[in-house]
């Protein structure tokens, strides 16, 4: 009803442009809850564990990312251009090896109590926070970004792609396909999914359980931690941001269906496509309302989500 | 201690005594200079000054000071306890107020509204603290409000806000909605904005602004129209959508009241969409935020935002007399790297305003430096000069200044005259 009045007043080829531009900032926003989600949709997907830390361990990728950049800056300002790529994998490893520790340390005794993980890994998120607003104080960081990653590409004159925009593409597109290798394709994956199915039979069959529970959690907590790094071109970072996006990652990954990367794609496309489009034409506010409504609404009729493994229990 | 002091006033009418008295105080300053007291205490006499049973003695009175330097609010609220503290040792290196040293009591609000609350209550009931210099947020300040007026105390105030509001028991140092919105926007006028599109964070501040905004843009620009206006929560991340509806929507003018973390999102978002100051200014076009100081600059990366324009009533690079000294010396306090922003400045001026009001009422009294506010000035400021309305707010001027790389502002133009606050704004509610 209102559209017509919206666009009336342009020709045919500023409106195509607008919708290009449009068009690719839902599917930049789809590679935002892609990323957040993988990570969790391994974790909690896979071995049910609510982890709601999730979002430090973003954190901890952020600072690794701001941490080198600084670094870079002060002593080998010739490297600006590529570090970035470094910064990344840097950001994988720290997210791992405090993923391991968290697991190792604390996680573990919990497996038989999946709702005691929540509260343990509430307890991990703040006292993660409080460690990251004394090393790094309050204020909001963020990165150097190499000018590769500034400012926008103009396939034509009226069209204007953000650059970050397109490397939060490209990886989060490299990153689910190395999990969905990972998971499917590789050995570690088929150890993973026999021990999710049956953990006795896989310890039967020789499967070292423990470990790959380790593993499993730490990986995820590494894909956080370069989620965590990627965002750093769009936004800051601050000792509290990961509890920006632990909401929607956990929205993104129950409405996928637990389990299911699948899922989780699905998921994470409809939600961004839903909210973007609302935001466009509507407001941000009633773009998020909207958002949660038909979630919770989709949720009343398929509390599976909108795919799920079918296991035989 | 201090026995001498109070008889040396009869030095001259009683004989003997009184040569022993001056013997006495002649060997009390020579062997303790400790006791070298207050000097104007004949003037003002404790029992004259302080009747209410505040924290005032000879020579010491006590002040509160109540931020957040915990929590998230804490990188906001830091600036403004040090510009009180650089204030408040700068008086007392000047003799004190009324010859007595200022003592500080400092409490933490922990960004969290009711601890505000019960450490506002703390300071008045159980301290009993002469002023108190204190929050930040308007969330705060609400908190602490009822609790200023029922045990009668007195709050500075510093951070630019939304107006609506006027109490005895506040002096508000920072500006109300009207003085830094009509001005900047009437400037914006002048460059030929005619169409506007806000933006804001989604709560009280943002929004009463831009209701003020609407109303100025639509009844008293000739021709000017609000072509969109849109809220996201604080903390939001993703702004693509509201750039591609700006651009869609062409305005001459974003005028932005975003705060916080999204901050740096919402640049550097318009940054990688090819919105800067420069693209903008070569159509003609310009970005204006009334939410952005030198502070916030440090953590958006000044490469991001350089070409905008911001409307405060001081920068850093104010080039008086007044704020050279001010800047300098807070850089001796704090440290080289420290920046100072609009509210920082204004926090600044709370403790000196407080010393004039209690100098020219003659009183420490609560009843008495309320009355005695409306008038008084600051010649020192380093924004210029500000002289206290009525209504408890200041009257000071207004300046856009334009954003550089190195995170500083370029002061381009100031309102001639200081503006009159006015909390209540006529026709804008």
């Amino acid at each position: 009803m209102g559209i017509t009045n919206i666009f009336s007043g342009y020709t045919g080829e500023e409106l195509l442009s607008i919708f290009t531009m449009q068009g690719f900032s839902s599917l930049s926003l789809f590679s935002v809850f892609l990323l957040m989600a993988l990570g969790l949709a391994i974790i909690f997907g896979q071995m049910k564990i609510i982890n709601m830390a999730h979002g430090e361990f973003l954190t901890a990728g952020a600072y690794t990312t701001v941490i080198m950049s600084d670094m870079v800056v002060k002593y080998m300002p010739g490297l600006l251009p590529y570090y970035f790529i470094f910064a990344i994998i840097a950001a994988f490893i720290v997210a791992f090896a405090l993923g391991y520790i968290v697991e190792l340390s604390l996680v573990r005794f919990l497996y038989k109590r999946p709702l005691d993980t929540l509260l343990a890994t509430w307890g991990v998120s703040m006292i993660l926070q409080q460690g990251f607003r004394l090393v790094f104080g309050g204020r909001e960081d963020s990165a150097n970004l190499p000018d590769w990653l500034m400012g926008s590409w103009y396939p034509t004159e009226t069209i204007a792609i953000p650059l970050n925009g397109l490397f939060l593409l490209g990886t989060s597109v490299v990153v689910t396909l190395l999990v969905y290798f990972l998971l499917f394709r590789s050995r570690w994956g088929l150890c993973v999914r026999a021990t999710v199915l049956n953990r006795e039979m896989s310890n039967a069959v020789g499967i070292n359980s423990k470990r790959i529970d380790r593993l499993t959690f730490a990986f995820g907590c590494g894909i956080a931690g370069v989620a965590g790094a990627v965002f750093t071109t769009i936004g800051s970072v601050s000792p509290a941001a990961g509890s920006l996006y632990i909401v929607d990652t956990f929205i993104v990954v129950v409405f996928g269906g637990a389990g299911s990367l699948l899922g989780t794609i699905f998921s994470a496309f409809g939600i961004a496509q839903l909210q973007s489009i609302m935001e466009f034409f509507l407001t941000g506010v009633l773009a998020k309302v909207f958002v949660l409504l038909s979630v919770v609404g989709i949720l009343m009729i398929r509390p599976q989500g909108l795919r799920s493994n079918k296991v035989r229990e | 201690m201090g026995l001498e002091n109070r008889n040396s006033g009869n030095v001259f009418r009683a004989g003997w005594f009184s040569l022993f008295t001056i013997l006495a105080l002649g060997l009390g300053l020579v062997a303790s200079p400790a006791l070298a007291k207050n000097p104007l205490l004949d003037k003002y006499p404790t029992a004259k000054v302080n009747t209410t049973g505040l924290a005032i003695t000879d020579d010491v009175v006590t002040v509160g000071q109540l931020h957040s330097v915990s929590g998230t609010m804490a990188i906001s609220e830091t600036g403004s306890v040090e510009a009180e503290r650089l204030a408040i040792k700068q008086i007392n290196d000047m003799g004190g107020v009324l010859g007595r040293k200022i003592e500080i009591i400092q409490e933490d609000g922990a960004s969290d509204w009711p601890t505000f609350a019960e450490k506002a209550k703390k300071l008045l009931v159980k301290d009993k603290v002469a002023s108190v210099f204190g929050c930040w947020t308007s969330a705060s300040r609400k908190a602490v409000l009822p609790i200023f007026e029922k045990e009668n105390g007195m709050l500075y105030y510093p951070t630019f806000y939304e107006g609506l509001e006027a109490s005895k028991n506040v002096i508000y140092t920072g500006q109300e909605a009207t003085q830094q919105i009509i001005w900047g926007l009437d400037w914006a006028y002048k460059q030929g904005a005619r169409t506007f599109f806000l933006v804001g964070s989604d709560y009280i501040w943002p929004r009463t602004s831009h209701k003020i905004a609407r109303r100025h843009i639509e009844n008293h620009l000739k021709g000017c129209k609000v072509v969109g206006e849109e809220y996201y929560p604080l903390g939001h991340t993703n702004f693509n959508s509201l750039i591609n509806k700006i651009k869609l929507k062409r305005p001459d003018c974003i005028y932005s009241i975003v705060v916080g973390g999204s901050n740096v999102s919402w640049y550097k978002q318009l940054n990688a969409a090819g919105i800067t100051g420069e693209s903008l200014a070569k159509k003609n076009k310009l970005f204006l935020t009334i939410s952005t100081t030198e502070d916030e600059i440090l953590g958006i990366g000044g490469k991001n935002v350089a070409g905008f324009y911001a409307c405060m009533k001081y920068f850093q690079s104010l080039d008086n007399e007044n704020n050279k000294a001010f800047v300098k010396a807070f850089k001796e306090m704090w440290g080289d790297d420290s920046v100072i922003g609009d509210v920082t400045q204004a926090a600044y001026l709370g403790p000196w305003l407080w010393k004039y009001t209690v100098e020219k009422a003659g009183s420490f009294d609560i009843d008495k430096i309320a009355a005695a506010s409306p008038g008084v000035e600051f010649k020192g400021a380093p924004e210029g000069y500000v002289r206290i309305h009525e209504n408890h707010h200041l009257w000071s001027k207004a300046r856009i200044g334009k954003m550089l790389e190195n995170g500083q502002f370029e002061v381009l133009v100031e309102s001639e005259d200081l503006i009159e606050p006015d909390p209540f704004p006529e026709g804008y509610k």
